[in-house]
This record gives structure tokens, sequence and C-alpha cells, in this order.
């Protein structure tokens, strides 16, 4: 790797998010939560409902994949990024449980973006069809919740230097529109 | 001539040593172009991130991992030489039952869903897109393409006037990639279907891409490289952090049409593009 990447840990904390740019590359060592599409479909129900959220949101980095089945004697599949656009409807929800990042691939809409300066919160990317290097880097994975779903439930994981790309900060940064102004 | 007999349990078997070859091995030209752009790209982050796809790729295929999570649907294209006889289960239930054979027994991800609205996983990975095409001979040919869902949702088709311009269909190609932007998994392999009815179109973009190579048509070929050239300059780059790198393939398949009309698809394929064929 070329680029200057540091060490970082989660759950982040407001400090950690302050100090995050677009473009800044981190490994991510910690707890990640998975979910994607139809989680969080649910998981607007409970909090519509009033219900229990399955797991304490606050801090925690959220993770857009759905992981392949693990192998005998690994904790998981492959477990790339899938893309996020399709989650825009729910990042109000999500940030007000205290998310405070998220990992996926792909631009987010105009309204997630104003939501992560509003909540103080960050998006990230990862290496988007790596699904096996970045798979390798997850040391423990365990499900928490809608176990139905199969591999669109809610997954505990334990990261190990999980590389991360930040796309949108806090202040309006974003990488892809940023790639897009250098155009030839 | 007495036709030759081939077993449907005898494609099904193919259909499933190619599910496990596709999954977890880049076809060496797929691997080759990756390489290619590689040492072009001189974006930073652009050459760590095709560096780290090839480190994936050969991850894959060391220990057996999916190339991608995302294991995709199953299309299948079958070529069955009309001197032959099948023999067996039916057609449709020997390729499906290797589908679900293959997804369990390889530990691959199973993203299909048995009705569009009501979305209940089919746990198993089929049903397969099978398109079958009856040619000349006494074999049956057998390609696998996995397709992800997040290239697939990029897909695009146009009904263009006869009397639009090449230059229009360039701009209009150029225009969906760069819409895409980085959610297809960019290096992106495009695959373009040009004339026939609509539905042909959209299945020529799909049989355009796995082709490989440049057209042999010096027309098309050319055609192909200037969209080719058109995305290298949007600096979307690998995964859309910026470079080069924006396609790693441009194939057209073009096809007669009706006087009034000019379909065009575009087949947005990411960066992993998984296929495999073989001939019984």
């Amino acid at each position: 790797m070329t680029g200057e990447w540091r060490k970082i840990t989660a759950p982040l904390g407001d400090g950690d998010v302050e100090a995050i740019r677009s473009g800044d590359l981190f490994l991510l060592s910690g707890t990640l939560y998975t979910a994607r599409d139809k989680a969080h479909e649910r998981i607007s129900g409970i909090v519509r409902s009033g219900g229990e959220m399955p797991f304490d949101a606050r801090g925690q980095i959220i993770y857009y994949t759905g992981p392949s089945p693990a192998p005998p004697g690994r904790p998981i599949g492959s477990a790339g990024p899938t893309t996020s656009y399709r989650m825009d409807p729910f990042t109000g929800v999500m940030l007000g449980l205290g998310v405070k990042g998220m990992i996926g691939k792909g631009g987010r809409d105009e309204k997630t973006r104003r939501l992560l300066a509003e909540f103080r919160a960050v998006y990230f990317s990862t290496f988007a069809g790596a699904g096996a290097y970045l798979g390798k880097r997850i040391r423990e994975a365990s499900v928490v919740a809608f176990e139905d779903l199969g591999p669109e439930a809610v997954y505990r994981l334990a990261v190990e230097d999980f590389p991360l790309i930040a796309i949108n900060d806090i202040y309006g940064g974003d990488l892809y529109e940023s790639a897009l102004r250098k155009r030839g | 001539m007495d036709p030759r007999k081939i077993s449907t349990g005898d494609i099904a078997k193919t259909v499933v040593e190619l599910i496990g070859r596709a999954s977890f091995t880049l076809p060496a030209a797929v691997n080759e172009s990756l390489i290619r752009l590689e040492e072009n790209e001189e974006d930073g982050i652009g050459r760590d991130t095709l560096r780290v796809l090839l480190e994936n790729a050969e991850i894959a295929r060391a220990e057996r991992l999916p190339l991608c999570q995302d294991c995709g649907s199953v299309i299948v294209f079958l070529s069955v030489g009309q001197d032959v006889k099948l023999d067996g289960a039916l057609l449709e239930d020997a390729v499906n039952g290797a589908v679900a054979d293959a997804y369990g027994m390889f530990n691959l991800r199973k993203s299909m869903v048995g009705d569009p609205l009501r979305r209940k996983n089919t746990g198993t990975n089929a049903p397969a897109f099978i398109h079958t095409e009856i040619v000349g001979g006494d074999r049956v040919a057998v390609t696998v393409y996995l397709k992800g869902g997040g290239s697939e949702n990029m897909s695009s088709l146009r009904m263009f006037r006869p009397t639009d311009s090449a230059e229009d269909i360039i701009d209009y190609v150029v225009g969906a990639v760069e819409a895409a932007g980085p959610n297809p998994c960019p290096p992106v392999f495009l695959g373009i279907g040009i004339g026939g009815t609509a539905d042909a179109a959209v299945i020529n973009s799909k049989k355009a891409v796995i082709r490989g190579g440049r057209h042999h048509d010096p027309f098309y070929a050319d055609l192909e490289e200037r969209i080719g050239e058109r995305l290298a300059r949007t600096n979307i780059g690998p995964l859309g952090y910026g470079g080069r790198s924006t396609a790693a393939g441009v194939y057209i398949m073009e096809a007669p049409c009706h006087i009034a009309t000019l379909p065009v698809a575009v087949n947005i394929n990411c960066h992993s593009l998984r296929y495999m064929s073989a001939v019984i």
C-alpha cells in the first residue's frame, strides 16, 4: 500500500469521528455489526413500534454485507460490502440509535450526507468485490438478530486491521466527488 | 445418423463443476486484464485497489473462498447440437438441481428469492436463468455466468431512433457507466447489445460481456475502443476512488433489427467477471 493507513478501533467516539477526513485510510480493529436491506427494514419496524433493539447500537459501526457461509474451520466465508444507496432510506433511524459509522460501497444520497454532519457520523467504504481478502480479516462472527434472514441476519464481527476508506466526513467531504473533479 | 445420447445428469455434473470453478477462480483473460490495468494505473489509491483485487483473486483460488460474497444469480447458456438426444430428468430440473447442489457443497451464498415482491429466499440459489439454443452438431456447450446483484442493478436499456448516430450511442453508454459510478465495482466489464428487439438486445449484452477479445468487425472494434477511452477520462477509477481504470473491457454484440428501431442495452459487470465454459 502506498497510502498512509492509520490504526483505529471500534466502537467510535465523537473525537474519532471529528478527526476523520474524506480520503483518510484506516485499518480498523474491534467490533462491527452487519446489516443489509432486510435487517434495516426490521430495525426500522422495531424503532417505529417502540420495541427492544437486539443490540446496543451506540458508537457502533454498521457494515453493509451479507457474508457467504463459513467453510469448515473458519469463522466466516467471503464478506465484502454491498451497495449502500439501498440503505439510504434508513440512515435517519440508524443514526438516531447512535450509530457512528457505516461501511458499504457507492455513493450516498444528499439526505444521508446531511444526516452524517447532523448526527456526527462517518461513511466508509472498503475494497468491494474483495470478499475473500476481507473475510480473512474477520476473526469471529456470531448472529445477534434475525437468524431467519440467513445471509441478511445481523452478525457481530470481531475484525483485525480491516481496511477502511473514508468517503463522507462530517465536514461535507466526499471522496467519490473529489475523484470525478479530476476528470481528464 | 443415430442421434448422440447425452444424459441431462452429465449436463448437471458439468454445471456443478463450472459453478465451482467460476466462484473461486477468475478466468485467465479477466485476471490478465486486471494485471494490465494495474501496470498502467497512475493514481495511487487506484493502483493499491487493483493490487488488492488481484490479491483477492489469489486468496480465493488458493483457499477456495468465493471471489465475492455475492455469489451471484446463475445464468446458464446451453448450445445443444441438433444431433443430440437428451436422456434423463427434464433439462431445466437437472440444471436447477445442479445449482442447488453446487451452492450447498461449495458454501456459496444463496441470493435468490422465489417471488420478486414476497421475497422469500429459495435457500438453494435456484432457479437459474437458462438460455438454450439449438445449434449444429452432436455436442452440448455449457457456459455458466455468475452475476452479482449490485452490478445487475446498474443495467440499462434505451430505444434509440434509427437515425441516431454512433456518437449518440457512445454518449449513452458512457452516461450509464458514469451514473453507476462506484456502485457496480469498477473497473467494469461492459457488455453492449445493439440492435435486435428490446429483449434480444438485453440478452446479447449478457452474451457480449463473456465474449473476450476485440470485435472481429473493425467498425465495432473501433466503437469498443472509443467507449473504453472515454470511460478512462471519467476518472471514476477502481471502485470509484479515482484513476483511469474505469473499464477493464468493452464488448459489443450487434443484431439485425426493425427499420423503425435501434435498441441498445448495457450490461455492467463488476471487476469480478465470473464465467466458465465446457463442451460435452
